[in-house]
């Protein structure tokens, strides 16, 4: 099972708060993020770095069901 | 690129008026985007009026906030704050907010949107009781931030009068003198303390309780840490918005049309919050500077190490390279990229709950005050005045 990590870099404001909270699974360059590995191992911390984005600028999906898990709608 | 040091011209250019933006920050934009400027206080500084380089000032590294601690740092006011998270940059700025960041969440915020309209509809309902004319301010403008604020962080709402005393302080240039300020400064804090005691004695379900535990059982923050935190939020949490529900019932009222335009399209609010956040010049002036931690080319010049940077977020979302006809309001603007609540670590940790308490209140106030208009001569509106935030002192308001 694996889990799918999006940054939209249109809504980044690059707060760094994804990169504080998950650290090694963003990186965030001229002041927008990106996930470092779009395919992730299950790991809370990801879902956190999800949920805590200002701006909502991060997804992470189930990969095998395709269902949202972060952020919760 | 020149790396001369031209005379610097004294900021801010003019005195406030209203809320127009000086046509000095188009110039600049046009013909000297990184210039020097002079503050009433502290070093000669940098001033970027471009979007492309003030977001590059707020989010790229090579800025730093926390080096301005220790400098002479350019402001408008006396002192210059030493602590909170405005000194920090990452990861210590990082460390703090995370602590508080989940509170603020789209999601989180949402949930408290019933009780913020509730709150609104009984303030609209004293309103009617009372009868025009009224002021916005003290009636509707500082209580709905007030409350929300109180009750997410955990402060009691009957203590507003003192603090709202006393977070004039943090806000103030010339308004207080500089020993009310560290007065003021230290009841805030001296306060807050002590709630902090009362919470750790009897915790409870709310964002004040969380700290203290963040920092009793997990060592996450300083006891200073904590207290300056505290008090940031009850500040940062009621101040802003309180000044911007004001300003932007004053921008409608002056722009009839597009008032009309929002009253027949109430679901479109939000989009008219998000170009009102564009429009107003909120800051007096651009503050808080960062400092070059390495030689930076920013807009064609050469910002040396160890020199300062202030960005204006005004003449960001004025910017014709970015907007459509940037000078005038247009509720409809298609694609609002506006940085009114900044860019980079230190966007307005708070920015949603702004949106959501602003789009509460301006709903209701349309929906609630048919024909609602000035309750005074537009010259007669008096204007805060020495502070680092524009807007009306009092805003008397009539309606049908």
């Amino acid at each position: 099972m694996s889990w799918l990590v999006e940054v939209d870099g249109q809504t980044c404001i690059g707060s760094g708060m994804c990169s504080a909270i998950a650290e090694g699974y963003f990186a965030v360059e001229e002041g927008v993020s990106r996930p470092l590995h779009s395919d992730v191992e299950p790991n809370d911390e990801v879902v956190d770095a999800a949920e805590s984005c200002p701006v909502e600028a991060i997804a992470v999906w189930e990969r095998s069901s395709g269902r949202k898990l972060a952020p919760e709608e | 690129m020149t790396t001369t040091d031209p005379t610097p011209r004294t900021y801010p250019f003019n005195a406030p008026d209203r809320l127009r933006l000086d046509p000095f920050y188009a110039e600049l934009r046009r013909q000297e985007p990184v210039s020097r400027v002079r503050l009433p206080y502290g070093e000669d500084a940098w001033l970027a009026t471009r979007y492309s380089d003030v977001r590059t000032v707020f989010a790229d590294p090579r800025f730093s906030r926390a080096a301005a601690v220790g400098r002479d740092e350019p402001r408008a006011r006396p002192t210059a704050q030493q602590t909170g998270i405005l000194t920090m940059d990452p990861p210590e700025h990082t460390r703090l907010r995370k602590l508080v960041a989940k509170a603020f969440t789209a999601r989180r915020v949402e949930q408290l949107r019933p009780r913020a309209q509730r709150i609104a509809d009984d303030l609209v309902r004293g309103m009617h009781r009372k009868g025009p004319p009224l002021d916005l301010v003290e009636e509707f403008a500082l209580p709905l931030p007030i409350t929300v604020i109180c009750e997410l962080l955990g402060v009691p709402y009957s203590d507003r009068k003192d603090f709202r005393v006393w977070s004039d302080a943090f806000l103030s240039t010339s308004k207080l003198s500089a020993q009310q300020v560290e007065d003021y400064i230290t009841q805030m804090r001296g306060y807050m303390a002590g709630l902090i005691e009362q919470r750790r004695a009897q915790p409870a379900e709310d964002l004040l309780s969380g700290l203290i535990q963040a920092r009793d059982e997990q060592d996450k923050l300083s006891e200073t840490e904590l207290v300056d935190l505290a008090v940031g939020l009850l500040v940062a949490g009621h101040e802003t918005t309180a000044t911007q529900i004001p300003n932007f019932v004053y921008v409608l009222l002056t722009h009839p049309s597009e008032l009309e335009w929002l009253r027949n399209n109430p679901d479109r609010v939000p989009d008219a919050v998000e170009e009102l956040m564009r429009f107003v010049p909120l800051g007096v002036n651009a503050a808080f500077p960062r400092y070059a931690l390495e030689d930076v080319e920013l807009g064609g010049v050469l910002i040396r190490a160890g020199e300062p940077v202030l960005a204006s977020l005004a003449s960001a979302n004025r910017d014709e390279s970015v907007f459509d006809d940037p000078e005038e309001l247009n509720l409809t603007r298609e694609s609002n990229s506006h940085i009114g609540f900044g860019h980079g670590p230190h966007h307005c940790l708070g920015a949603q709950l702004a949106r959501m308490e602003l789009q509460v209140a301006l709903g209701t106030l349309l929906r609630e005050f048919p024909g609602l208009r000035l309750g005074a001569d537009e010259q007669d509106v008096v204007w805060k005045s020495g502070m680092l935030v524009r807007g009306p002192q009092h805003l008397p308001l009539a309606w049908d």
